[in-house]
């Protein structure tokens, strides 16, 4: 399993790189594994404000629909638009996939996160 | 998973990378590597499904035949031995109790397959009601069940038996026929839209089967398939599932599955409430509809039109032939013209979506 060492991550399985006060946010390796293939994403509205811990997207798989929760707080300020025409995107390169960058009103949350040693180990766990 | 039954190929599900699940109450595999990939070879080579979890049960005796046409909607009296029908049992009020296939081996020696989640169900159900002293037994764990499905199916099957395959037709099936060593019953059935098999062994004999047709099927790119593509498969056939578009609140006549009623036939359980619900015309229609927005119509999602609510979505997903996102849903009779529009209510958001013909996927049987 890819756990790239210059991300953070979610206990929710999201992976988020923070450059300055921007964060763009995708899925990792390891949930979209777990989810198989994905045949949709829905991605919010540029502007939206959004909490850490809320419903950020969903992915739908051929099986179901599972929420992607945003790890920080802030203001969409991008939307991944291939995603739509290529959600098959985030199965075959999860971390070019970035679903959304974030605006961050709080980039102190990132400290909250897991660090990639951290989060390897959670997903041993599960 | 501890709790779950497991089939005779469990071990060998695992082994192969199968993803297990709970489904119906049996852990079994959902995929090996993708519904997709899965999907694609059923519908352009083959695929093998572990379909050992399905009900089975064998009626004997002198009123075996009497019995079954009283408790199916089907007519019994069209089979001959070695032949198999699709058909219903309905309640009294005309919901569903499940569908199954009814297999004659002789005049009064039939054997019945059921869905899973309804094997102990269905059984009471023949108890029940038998007042023919009929013998009835559930033979489920006698029996482990393979299904070979695609239009490669034959070419694979023919490789491992003696036994003319050409030969057996559409819903037919053939005892003690030998694949690979294993004494086998094989029926030209399935639940695809695919042309294909289903085999009926011996739970010993199922793991080392299961090896020998994905061994055979290799150089025709044959693949092991979860119940993911299963469900995918039979969507896009339009074959119906229990629990969605069956249930004992939906009545053949709404689902759709008014041939499959046989009203000429002496009387069957149902046969006054579904022929009032024929004559009256149901208020209900199951149709199909392909989704205009984007977004992908589930189960249960509400269906709207003008702003009002008039069904629900009985199974939906993504169409991995039409690779567009389509779904069945029983609504008002009103609004369910071919062509008309409907909103399906997703996440709370309403998405257009339009009424079109089905099957969805035109079925490839092989009938001659």
């Amino acid at each position: 399993m890819n756990i790239p060492a210059d991300l953070k991550y979610s206990s929710e399985h999201e992976w988020v790189r923070a450059e300055g006060d921007e964060a763009s946010i995708g899925i990792t390796d390891y949930a979209q594994h777990a989810l198989g293939d994905i045949v949709f994403v829905e991605l919010p509205e540029v502007g939206e404000e959004v909490g850490a811990g809320e419903a950020l997207a969903v992915v739908e798989s051929v099986k179901a629909a599972s929420d992607v929760y945003s790890p920080v707080s802030g203001k969409i300020a991008k939307v991944n638009e291939r995603l739509f025409a290529s959600p098959e995107l985030v199965n075959s390169d999860p971390y070019g996939s970035w679903f959304v960058v974030v605006s961050m009103s709080d980039p102190g949350e990132l400290d909250t996160l897991l660090s990639p040693e951290e989060y390897v180990k959670l997903c041993e766990e599960e | 998973m501890n709790t779950l039954q497991k089939t005779p190929l469990y071990e060998t599900h695992r082994r192969s990378g199968g993803k297990i699940v709970e489904f119906a109450g049996w852990a079994l595999p959902v995929q090996y590597n993708s519904i997709l990939e899965e999907h694609e070879a059923v519908r352009s080579r083959a695929g093998l499904f572990d379909v050992s979890h399905m009900g089975k049960v064998t009626v004997r005796g002198k009123g075996a035949f009497d019995f079954l046409q009283r408790i199916t909607t089907g007519d019994i009296g069209v089979l001959v031995d070695g032949q198999a029908i699709y058909c219903l049992m309905c309640y009294p009020d005309g919901g569903v109790v499940d569908d199954i296939l009814v297999y004659r081996f002789g005049p009064g020696d039939f054997f019945l397959v059921f869905n899973a989640a309804n094997t102990e169900k269905d059984y009471n159900w023949l108890k029940q009601n038998n007042t023919d002293g009929v013998d009835i037994v559930n033979v489920s764990e006698k029996f482990a069940q393979l299904a070979l499905q695609g239009p490669l199916a034959e070419k694979i099957l023919q490789a491992l038996t003696d036994t003319d395959l050409q030969g057996l037709r559409f819903f037919r099936m053939q005892c003690d026929v030998k694949i690979a060593g294993a004494k086998c019953m094989v029926s030209r059935t399935g639940y695809t839209g695919e042309d294909g098999f289903e085999i009926y062994t011996s739970p010993d004999s199922a793991p080392a089967l299961w090896d020998a047709i994905l061994e055979a099927g290799k150089p025709y790119g044959v693949v092991p398939a979860g119940l993911g593509a299963r469900d995918s498969l039979r969507l896009e056939a339009c074959l119906p599932l229990y629990g969605h578009e069956l249930s004992p609140d939906i009545t053949p006549v709404e689902a759709g599955l008014g041939k499959f009623l046989r009203f000429e036939k002496q009387d069957f359980i149902g046969r006054a409430a579904l022929a009032a619900c024929l004559s009256k015309g149901a208020a209900r229609k199951m149709v199909g509809f392909e989704m205009e927005e984007r977004g992908v119509p589930r189960a249960n999602y509400p269906v709207e039109s003008g702003g009002k609510e008039i069904g629900f979505v009985t199974s939906g997903g993504y169409s991995p032939t039409l690779k567009k996102n389509i779904g069945l849903a029983l609504i008002e009779t009103a609004c369910a013209g071919q062509g008309d529009k409907i909103d399906v209510v997703i996440r709370g958001k309403r998405l257009k979506a339009v009424i079109v013909p089905i099957p969805f996927y035109k079925k490839h049987y092989k009938k001659k």
